[in-house]
C-alpha cells in the first residue's frame, strides 16, 4: 500500500516540451516521469534549466509544484520564482490530473522553498479557493506566508455595497418584453424630439426665441463650401454610372440618344437629391450627434438647462435650419454636376454633341422633375438635421456614448431618407408629377 | 469664521425647502423620505459617500432630474409644479457650478458669461461687457476674456464657470464638488471664494461634497446621505456632528475612518 503519494511539477519555461492540457492557462509543460521511491509515487514534470521564458536569462528558479497526498489532507508544496509573465499551473487541472489515492478533505500548503512571488501566485491560490469550495474540501492558509493570506482575505472580502439593479438571469419571454419596450420609449422620444423642434420653430416665428445666428452660419459654411468638393465628386460619378448604364443597356437597341433622357431623369428626380442627402447624413448627421453628444457629456447643455435656455432654441434649431438652407442648394447642384457628367460620358462613347445631348435632355425634363428632386432635398436635410440632433440630445454618459450616437445618426439618417424616397416617389406617381 | 452662524429667519420662507423627498430612477429608488430647510445666507454641505445620490439631489434641485416623489420650494414656491415663465424666473435666481465647469466649449470666456446676460436681461452690449469684465475680476481672471476654456487650468476653468454662475446676481448657488479634480491650494482658493461670496452678497450656498477638509472649511450646516439606509441620518454642523455622531456611518465619514467597514 502506497501511504505517501507526491507529484511534483515544474513550470515556467516554453519549448520542446508538448503543451500540456488544452494549453488554456499559458504554456505549460509537463513531462510526466513516474517512478516509485519507497513507496512514494513522483509525478513530476520539467522542462529542464532556469532559463527565463521571456527574457531567456538563466537564473530565476523555476516554479515548482509539488502535490503530497497524506492519508485525507492534501499538501501544496510551492517554490521557485512565482512570476506573472511565466507560465503558471492551474490549480483545478494540477489536482484533478494528479494519480488517485483515496479521498481528500483538506489542502494545505507548504511554502519554504517559495522565493519571489506576485499576482500569479494568488490567482493560483485564488483557484485553489474555487476549487475547494466547488468540491467542499477545507482550504487551509495556515502554511502560507502572512502577506500571501491577507491578500488572499482582502480579495475575497465581499463588497459592501449590493450591486444595484443586478438581476439573475431572464428568460427570453421577459428579455423580448424588455426590448419591445425599449424600442417604444425610443419611438416616443423621437415623437417627442421632432414636437420639440416644431415647437420651437413656432417660437423662433413668432419672434418669442432667441436665435443663434452665429451657429447658423457656422453650419452654412460648412454645408457649402465645407460640402462642395464632396458632393462634386460623388454627384459627377453618379452621373457618369447613370449614362454607362444607359450606354451600354440603349446602344443595343440603337437609342443611344436616349441616354439624356435617363440622365437627366436619373439625377433630377433621384440621384441628386439621395446621394446629397447621403453624404450630407454622413458628414453633417454625424457632426451633429458628436457636438451635442460631447456637450451632453460635459454637461453644457445641463449648464444651459438650469438657465432656463432650451437646448432646442439654442442649439438644435440653429443647425437644422442652416441644414435645411443649404440642402436644396446643394441638391441642385448635385444634379447639375450629375448631368455634367452623363454628358462626358454620353459624348465619349456614344458620338453624341454636347449640344445633341442638352437638346434631348430638355425636351425629356420638365420643372417639375427639377422641383421634386428640390422638395426631396429639402425633406432629406430635414431628415437628417432631426436624427443627428436627435441621436446627439439623447446620448448617454459613458466614453463610447458619442460614438454611438454618431453612428446610430448616420444609420437613422440614410434609412430614413431612402425610405422617404420611396413614399415621395409614390406619391408623385400618385399625383403624376 | 467670525462671521455669526446664519439661522432660520421667523416668518420668512427658507430659500430652498425640501419636503419628502424620493429620488429613483425607474424602480430602483436612490433616496427616500429627505426633508430639511436651508436658510438665508447658509453655506449648506450635502455629504455622502461616493454613489449615495449626493449629485442626483442636486441635479434634482435645480430641476435636471424630476423627483419620483416629494416637493421642492424656492422660497416657499414649488418648483416642481412651476411651468414656462415661472420656471424660468425661478431658474434666473439660481446659479450652477458644474463639477468640470461645463463651460460652452464653442465660447470664449467672455461670451459664456454673457450668454446668460444676454438672455436675461436687455442691456445693452457695452454694460454686458463691463458686467462680464467685473465677473471675471471678482473670481480672479481679469484679461481672460478672450480665451477658450479648453486653454485653461482645471482650476482657473472652474473660477471661470463661478463668473457664469455669478452672472446674473443669483440668490442660490449650487456647486458640486468644488474641490474635485482641483489640487489642495486651488481647491482652497475655491473654498475662500465660496465664503467671500457669502459674506459679500449674503448668498444662500448649497454645496455637494465629500471632501472633508473643506466641509469643515465652509459649512454651517451638512446633510448626511446614507447609502445604506438610503435616507440622510444627519443633519447639523460638522463640529456637532463629529462630537455626537448619531450613526457610525457618519462618524466614520467625519472621521476619515473605515474602522469596522465590513
Amino acid at each position: 500500500m502506497v501511504a505517501l503519494r507526491v507529484d511534483t511539477h515544474v513550470f515556467g519555461r516554453a519549448g520542446r516540451c508538448p503543451t500540456f492540457g488544452n494549453g488554456k492557462g499559458g504554456q505549460v509543460c509537463a513531462d510526466r516521469v513516474r517512478g516509485n521511491e519507497s513507496g512514494t509515487v513522483r509525478h513530476s514534470a520539467d522542462a529542464g534549466g532556469g532559463r527565463d521564458p521571456v527574457t531567456g536569462e538563466a537564473g530565476a528558479a523555476p516554479v515548482r509544484v509539488t502535490l503530497r497526498q497524506e492519508h485525507h489532507r492534501l499538501t501544496v508544496v510551492l517554490a521557485g520564482e512565482w512570476a506573472l509573465e511565466r507560465a503558471t499551473p492551474r490549480f483545478n487541472r494540477l489536482v484533478d490530473d494528479r494519480p488517485r489515492d483515496g479521498e481528500v478533505h483538506a489542502v494545505c500548503f507548504e511554502t519554504a522553498g517559495l522565493g519571489a512571488w506576485d499576482s500569479s501566485l494568488l490567482t493560483f491560490l485564488l483557484q485553489g479557493i474555487d476549487y475547494c469550495e466547488a468540491h467542499d474540501l477545507e482550504f487551509n492558509e495556515e502554511g502560507l506566508p502572512v502577506d500571501v493570506a491577507r491578500l488572499l482575505t482582502l480579495a475575497r472580502a465581499v463588497p459592501e455595497q449590493d450591486l444595484a439593479g443586478e438581476e439573475g438571469r431572464i428568460s427570453p419571454v421577459a428579455r423580448l418584453g424588455r426590448t419591445g419596450l425599449s424600442a417604444y420609449r425610443g419611438f416616443l422620444a423621437s415623437v417627442t424630439f421632432a414636437g420639440e423642434v416644431v415647437d420651437s420653430s413656432a417660437r423662433l416665428l413668432r419672434r418669442r426665441a432667441r436665435f443663434r445666428w452665429r451657429d447658423f452660419w457656422v453650419v452654412v459654411q460648412s454645408n457649402s463650401s465645407g460640402a462642395l468638393p464632396i458632393v462634386t465628386l460623388i454627384a459627377f460619378l453618379v452621373g457618369v454610372i447613370i449614362a454607362f448604364l444607359g450606354a451600354v443597356l440603349l446602344r443595343r437597341f440603337g437609342a443611344g440618344y436616349y441616354v439624356s433622357f435617363l440622365v437627366g431623369y436619373g439625377m433630377l428626380r433621384e440621384m441628386g437629391a439621395l446621394m446629397t442627402g447621403i453624404i450630407m447624413a454622413g458628414r453633417t448627421g454625424a457632426a451633429f450627434a458628436a457636438e451635442l453628444g460631447s456637450m451632453k457629456i460635459t454637461e453644457e447643455i445641463d449648464a444651459l438647462r438650469t438657465l432656463g435656455i432650451s437646448p432646442i432654441d439654442h442649439l438644435v434649431l440653429p443647425r437644422m435650419l442652416g441644414l435645411f438652407a443649404m440642402m436644396p442648394l446643394l441638391t441642385i447642384y448635385a444634379a447639375f454636376v450629375g448631368i455634367f457628367g452623363g454628358m462626358i460620358v454620353a459624348v465619349a462613347l456614344l458620338d453624341l454633341s454636347p449640344t445633341q445631348f442638352v437638346g434631348g435632355l430638355l425636351t425629356a425634363v420638365t420643372l417639375s422633375d427639377g422641383l421634386l428632386g428640390l422638395f426631396k432635398g429639402t425633406v432629406f436635410g430635414l431628415i437628417v438635421g432631426l436624427a443627428g440632433c436627435m441621436k446627439g440630445m439623447q446620448t448617454g454618459s459613458d466614453a463610447g456614448a458619442v460614438g454611438r450616437a454618431a453612428t446610430s445618426a448616420v444609420v437613422l439618417g440614410i434609412t430614413l431618407i431612402i425610405a422617404a424616397n420611396a413614399v415621395v416617389d409614390w406619391l408623385a406617381a400618385l399625383m403624376e408629377v | 469664521m467670525a462671521a455669526p452662524r446664519p439661522e432660520r429667519v421667523a416668518g420668512e420662507a427658507p430659500p430652498v425647502e425640501v419636503r419628502n423627498l424620493t429620488m429613483a430612477y425607474d424602480s430602483f429608488v436612490v433616496m427616500e423620505g429627505l426633508s430639511f430647510q436651508v436658510w438665508r445666507g447658509e453655506i449648506f454641505v450635502i455629504m455622502g459617500g461616493s454613489g449615495s445620490g449626493k449629485s442626483t439631489l442636486l441635479k434634482t434641485l435645480i430641476g435636471l432630474e424630476k423627483p419620483a416623489h416629494g416637493q421642492i420650494l424656492f422660497d416657499g414656491e414649488d418648483f416642481g409644479a412651476a411651468d414656462g415663465k415661472a420656471r424660468k424666473r425661478m431658474l434666473r435666481r439660481m446659479g450652477v457650478l458644474y463639477q468640470n465647469g461645463a463651460l460652452w466649449s464653442g465660447l470664449t470666456l467672455a461670451e459664456n458669461v454673457a450668454l446668460p446676460i444676454e438672455e436675461f436681461t436687455s442691456l445693452d452690449e457695452e454694460s454686458i461687457a463691463d458686467v462680464v469684465s467685473l465677473k471675471l475680476a471678482l473670481v480672479g481672471l481679469r484679461g481672460f476674456e478672450s480665451f477658450y476654456p479648453a486653454t485653461l487650468s482645471g482650476g482657473m476653468r472652474k473660477r471661470a464657470a463661478l463668473a457664469r454662475a455669478l452672472a446674473l446676481d443669483p440668490e442660490v448657488l449650487f456647486f458640486d464638488e468644488p474641490s474635485s479634480g482641483l489640487d489642495p491650494v486651488s481647491a482652497s482658493r475655491l473654498d475662500d471664494l465660496i465664503l467671500q461670496l457669502r459674506a459679500s452678497f449674503g448668498t444662500t450656498i448649497v454645496v455637494v461634497s465629500h471632501d472633508l477638509a473643506s466641509i469643515d472649511k465652509i459649512a454651517d450646516r451638512a446633510l448626511f446621505l446614507d447609502i445604506k439606509r438610503k435616507t440622510m441620518t444627519a443633519l447639523g454642523s460638522p463640529d456637532d456632528l463629529r462630537e455626537n455622531p448619531p450613526s457610525e456611518e457618519v462618524r466614520r465619514f467625519l472621521h476619515r475612518s473605515c474602522e469596522g467597514v465590513p
